[in-house]
């Protein structure tokens, strides 16, 4: 199948950046939207030219690490789905695609498609842990845990860090991101303990990031690859309220 | 000769005993001593945090954007522990015994015991780190039959109990990061290990975003850097794993131990076409409904529920009578490639094989099936855009984990004094094929439990200097930075006309026909001048666009290629000694009359580690593998 491309380069976070477009012709339905890079950044390095950069690693919609904007859409035409595992089929034969990065202020732009996601670490790093030592566990089955609750933790759990959420809020807030994790650690009993000051430190340092507010659109759970829910954010926003006063 | 530095006593005491004698440092001299860990999967994570907790100056260092992006997120299945909560029959010594025999004898009893035995601790901390594990109504743990045992010892999280587990010891390190005595470097890629008088003292790194190089001095350096099945390019591990930290370790005089074990997991999705830069893995967990299958008949192209019962050959329920679909990895997979040579693969390129669950469907209902496996059948859609409730899924073989590593003592110390070696980086416990829901566990016990005893025995008995680099270190500093430079820029120089990506096509190739999942004699001397070929093409007509001064990962790829080529002959090399078929070890020349695995206990009942002389050149190290406290047996699974 054809596509033709018009892919965001830009050589830093300083450069202003611009599409470079591309004519593919040789491409197969089954490929996926990284393979059909790879493809393109052989034909341009042949050519003597810079390939694109790009980030991807597990390819199995995993590790995060991917995520383009695709003709507007966050990581893939396909709902709830990474680029990584969104393959040529989902688009038509002879058809343009924008590839852009993630935008957002708290993501600078590293290279073409590579963005720094590293405000999502710092998030982490103020607070979304548990802090338990290596050795001073329980016994695991001393502590019970409702089927439910465990189900309902796992689901704020999935988060891949992939920072969509972001990318896709007019706000470009966290809030999805920070509240997913907030809650799988404050729901459950091993983390309660420290859930007060878990919501400070937290909102706090995703503020410091340059996050934006959460207006409520509910776009974030849309392109979540791990269908996140915004009723994490209306959670996190009770806590916030419990723990100020 | 090796030593493996085994404690004296019986089996279920020597790991009591290590640590009873394990020498202590007090907690505010500590922070004295430096530990570099490379790498922030399971086990790099879960070590580096354990060090700082205790105090010690750690310093981390990975290639990802991130230390939550590691391949260790991707493990599906589970992580297996002894607790018995079943009231099954398990326990420590079944554990043990399961590993080792599944490894068909060719791990340290001593190693495969402590793995047993930590385990149970592993999932009380994972627990306590908040890892979501499936739990019953009543709250208590749920677990699962996973990957040829007869128990139900098997913890998860879902499809996703590697990611759980990794957030686990993401977060962990990342709270020790918020500390002083520990830095986590993100994107620096491990280049070269310094050595000052035969002994590890930092290491030379590339900053991926800058290409600044660097070096980093350390009292005891950790490699925890994950497997290289990537070496055949097409497999189930994620684009950017590699060997350059194991290698460049090897070539620094750490022995490398059975690298051509590698295991070719039988439930992948199979190739599609060339374009293809990976295999997706689904969870072997999907074997514990789903019947596999290959019509009777040569190149049927039938559609698969069209074809009779009568005329499909459920081929391991046929070999295997007693563990069915459920034998071992290698078995497994061995089984299918049999089928596959003899014609009656499926699919459009005649490479899979089925596996249906219509049987499972029809007795539990569509309903329980997509409870238990509803987030594979839709990644099985997604990626093939076919629907797994109406026609058997098609898998084939797949390369995936390396049992082969660097060669580590007890202690996860290898011969090069002050290196450890975690996780899947180093040989040890799984022997010629490793057990599903093992390798979390692996990375997990050495990273939260083993090295942190270990390395501090180790330390206690040195004096601490990295935090003071000496001049000695700036001189070993700055010639690891030329040399490192000097490849770099001689991959730059080269400007011919292929990609290292293409020559990773070419490799992987080369490995998969001659010395994948089978081997003999006769094709392995054929791979090893084709890969001297190869190596030498590279070295002319390498292309890498860019400078050594950006982001530029071409230039990445090539410098892992570069080990990959080198690692490749060793490969061969010890796969051609090893005269003798022992777990994902089939040498076509070892079989018995019904095409098993033939062992030979007299002559190989040891582990090949093999020394770096240059210019493609190896000496062999055996260590001799004692089986005090098992009888050796012949591993069958009929």
């Amino acid at each position: 199948m054809k596509l033709t491309l018009h892919i965001w380069r830009q050589t830093g976070n300083k450069d202003k950046g611009t599409f470079e477009t591309h004519h593919l012709d040789d491409l197969s339905p089954d490929m996926s939207v990284p393979e059909m890079l790879d493809h393109l950044n052989i034909q341009i390095i042949k050519s003597g030219g810079d390939p694109v950069a790009f980030e991807s690693d597990c390819r199995e919609g995993i590790c995060g690490q991917c995520g383009f904007v695709i003709n507007g859409h966050i990581h893939s035409p396909e709902s709830h789905t990474t680029t990584c595992q969104t393959h040529l089929r989902s688009f038509k034969d002879g058809e343009t695609l924008h590839i852009e990065p993630f935008r957002a202020k708290a993501f600078p732009i590293k290279k073409d498609l590579m963005i720094d996601r590293s405000a999502l670490d710092r998030i982490i790093e103020s607070g979304g842990y548990i802090g338990v030592n290596t050795g001073q566990a329980n016994e695991a089955n001393s502590t019970l845990i409702n089927h439910d609750l465990a189900e309902k933790a796992f689901d704020a759990a999935a988060c891949i860090g992939c920072g969509a959420c972001v990318a896709t809020c007019k706000n470009a807030s966290a809030m999805l991101f920070t509240s997913a994790k907030m809650n799988h650690l404050s729901m459950l009993p091993q983390g309660a303990p420290e859930a007060a000051q878990r919501v400070k430190n937290m909102i706090v340092q995703m503020d410091a990031e340059g996050f934006g507010s959460c207006t409520f659109t509910g776009a974030c759970e849309v392109v979540c690859p791990q269908s996140i829910s915004v009723f994490n954010i209306t959670e996190m926003n009770g806590r916030w309220l419990w723990s100020s006063k | 000769m090796l030593n493996s530095r085994i404690p004296a006593g019986a089996l279920e005491e020597k790991w009591t005993n290590y640590k009873n004698r394990a020498k202590l440092i007090n907690p505010a001299n500590r922070r004295r001593y430096k530990i570099i860990v490379v790498g922030t999967g399971l086990a790099g994570a879960s070590s580096a945090a354990s060090f700082a907790e205790l105090g010690f100056n750690v310093e981390v260092f990975t290639f990802h954007d991130s230390a939550r992006r590691a391949h260790s997120v991707a493990a599906q299945g589970g992580v297996n522990a002894a607790k018995d909560y079943q009231n099954d029959g398990d326990s420590v010594w079944r554990m043990f015994y399961d590993t080792l025999k599944g490894g068909d004898f060719r791990a340290r009893e001593a190693n495969v015991y402590r793995l047993a035995e930590c385990s149970m601790e592993l999932i009380d901390q994972a627990v306590a780190q908040g890892v979501p594990f499936a739990r019953e109504y009543s709250g208590y743990l749920s677990n699962r039959s996973f990957g040829g045992v007869q128990v139900s010892r098997t913890f998860y999280a879902r499809g996703q109990t590697g990611q759980q587990l990794l957030l686990g010891a993401y977060q962990a390190l990342m709270r020790q990061n918020a500390q002083d005595n520990l830095t986590l470097h993100t994107r620096h890629e491990m280049l070269d290990v310094i050595t000052i008088g035969g002994k590890a003292k930092g290491i030379t790194v590339r900053n991926l975003d800058t290409g600044d190089i660097t070096s980093h001095a350390c009292d005891a350096l950790v490699i925890a850097s994950g497997g290289y099945g990537k070496i055949y390019y097409l497999s189930t591990l994620a684009m950017n794993c590699n060997a350059t930290a194991i290698w460049r370790a090897h070539t620094k005089g750490a022995l490398m131990a059975a690298p051509s074990w590698t295991q070719f997991h039988p439930t992948s999705l199979p190739q599609l076409g060339d374009h293809q830069s990976k295999l997706t893995l689904m969870s072997e967990s999907l074997r514990n409904d789903g019947r596999i299958w290959v019509p009777k008949k040569p190149n049927d192209t039938r559609n698969p529920n069209e074809i009779p019962e009568n005329e499909r050959d459920y081929y391991l329920e046929r070999r295997y009578p007693a563990f069915g679909n459920l034998a071992p990895r290698d078995i497994s997979s061995r089984a299918a490639k049999e089928r596959i040579d003899a014609g009656c693969g499926v699919g459009p390129m005649k490479n899979a094989v089925y596996l249906d669950f219509k049987h499972a469907i029809g007795r539990l209902g569509k309903e329980v099936i997509a409870q238990r496996y509803g987030n594979l059948f839709t990644m099985y859609q997604k990626i093939t855009g076919m629907d797994a409730y109406q026609e058997p899924m098609m898998i084939a073989p797949a390369a995936h984990f390396s049992m082969g590593g660097l060669w580590v003592d007890y202690r996860l110390m290898s011969n090069l004094h002050g290196l450890f070696v975690l996780g899947e980086a180093n040989f040890s416990d799984h022997g010629a094929n490793r057990l599903g829901a093992n390798s979390l566990l692996q990375a997990c016990v050495d990273g939260y439990f083993i090295a942190p005893r270990t390395v501090m025995d180790f330390l206690a008995e040195e004096t601490p200097e990295a935090l003071n680099a000496s001049d000695s270190f700036e001189q070993a500093a700055k010639a690891s930075k030329d040399e490192v430079e000097k490849k770099l820029n001689a991959l730059l120089n080269i400007k011919g006309t292929t990609t290292a990506e293409e020559f990773h096509k070419q490799l992987g190739r080369i490995l998969y026909t001659k010395c994948g999942l089978s081997r003999n004699g006769k094709d392995m001397a054929a791979a090893k001048s084709e890969l001297l070929e190869l190596q030498q093409t590279f070295y002319k007509d390498l292309l890498v666009p860019g400078t050594e001064k950006d982001i530029n990962f071409e230039l990445e790829k090539a410098f892992r290629v570069a080990d990959y080529l080198e690692m490749a002959l060793l490969i061969v090399e010890d796969a051609l000694q090893r005269e003798e078929s022992c777990g994902a070890h089939f040498r076509e020349e070892y079989q018995t009359p019904d095409g098993e695995a033939l062992r030979n206990d007299n002559d190989f009942c040891f582990v090949s580690a093999w020394k770096y002389l240059g210019d493609n050149k190896y000496q062999l190290h055996k260590e001799h593998l004692n089986f005090e406290f098992v009888e050796l047996q012949t591993r069958s699974y009929k």
